[in-house]
């Protein structure tokens, strides 16, 4: 796939990255909802799925899910930024990176605790 | 003469409304070229009826935008040394207007839309009367400053997908136009301005996709000012409710 010239700047990536990121959790999200459901309707069926979700393939796609979900977050947070905080760019992109390296420490030290 | 130039090959959509093709072309490349510099020696040395626009070549007037490797530019001062592309180059009309012929576009949906966002000065006071003074330190005139140099060159609305996607839209110029207004201390009709730019084509279209901010030629912020409409708008939604 070629990237139009005129989309090949930054701004546009992000706003790429932040929609494609959308859709996949939308797709994502009802087959979440389905598989909670299970707890209810038939829990053997869920321990089942579970069993299988140890699967290092599943481990992998998990690691996507929360990259997408890092992503659409963050894509978020800066359109919000960008739309509601009439600030400078400069001051943007250091409060963009102070949140990002808060939320690294953060969860850096909450996978160790867990 | 002393030894043979080096040519640049140049692509010039050729055509008139939807209908066209792109001719190729050899010119030979010189120190500090500029892609209006190539047109122009196209259109008098090699073909006469290429028709294009400019008029001021030192970038003031606006007129002489296009397409250049599928990126909008102002090209009287874009040099070909920076965007050839091992000596190719690509000369198209810019984008999200209608052709009228080769490089040339209909810029009637542009500057209608200056009109539909209100972007004229709308006076309070007469030749008659004193001139009123403004504070150039103030807030508002600080962030009118920092749009007020667009020089219509339609780039922006070329770069904008949001325009491509939705012909209602008012787009990045338009918009910055009003924002520069309703910062204007001296305008008279700021309501005027807000009920205009909240319509169906107005500010909360815009994706924040950035391309207007990122091919400004006079490096403007559009997008600035359309998140700026964007708090304005809300804020007099919030208190007025409208």
């Amino acid at each position: 796939m070629k990237i139009h010239p005129h989309r090949q700047h930054p701004l546009w990536l992000a706003f790429f990255l932040h929609r494609v990121s959308g859709i996949a959790l939308a797709l994502f999200l009802p087959a979440h909802f389905y598989v909670l459901a299970l707890a209810l309707t038939d829990p053997s069926q869920l321990d089942g799925f579970l069993a299988w979700t140890s699967n290092p393939l599943v481990k992998i796609a998990e690691y996507g899910l929360v990259f997408l979900l890092a992503v659409h977050m963050f894509g978020g947070l800066r359109l919000l930024a960008l739309e509601f905080l009439p600030w400078s760019a400069r001051q943007k992109s250091l409060a963009a990176a102070s949140l990002a390296l808060a939320f690294f420490l953060s969860t850096t030290f909450f996978l160790q605790a867990v | 003469m002393s030894s043979a130039k080096t040519m640049l090959l140049v692509s010039v959509w050729r055509g008139t409304g939807t209908q066209g093709r792109y001719e190729a072309f050899e010119v030979p490349q010189e120190d500090n070229q500029t892609i209006l510099d190539v047109v122009s020696w196209v259109q008098q040395n090699l073909d006469a009826t290429l028709s294009y626009r400019f008029a001021c070549r030192v970038g003031m007037c606006g007129s002489c935008a296009m397409m250049v490797n599928g990126k909008p530019r102002w090209t009287c001062r874009t040099h070909v040394g920076k965007v050839a592309e091992n000596g190719r180059i690509d000369v198209a009309p810019l984008r999200n207007l209608p052709v009228i012929k080769d490089l040339a576009t209909d810029m009637d949906p542009f500057f209608d839309k200056w009109v539909g966002a209100e972007g004229h000065f709308h006076p309070t006071r007469t030749r008659a009367d004193p001139i009123e003074a403004i504070n150039p330190e103030s807030p508002s005139r600080k962030l009118a400053d920092e749009g007020i140099e667009c020089i219509n060159c339609a780039v922006c609305f070329a770069a904008c997908d949001t325009v491509t996607a939705n012909s209602d839209y008012l787009g990045p110029a338009a918009l910055n136009r009003a924002w520069t207004l309703l910062n204007d201390e001296k305008d008279g009709d700021r309501t005027g301005v807000l009920d205009a730019v909240s319509g169906s084509g107005g500010c909360h279209n815009c994706h924040s996709l950035g391309s207007c901010a990122a091919y400004c030629p006079n490096e403007l912020s559009p997008i600035t000012a359309i998140a700026g409409l964007k708090r304005e708008t809300a804020r007099s939604f919030f208190r007025k409710g409208r």
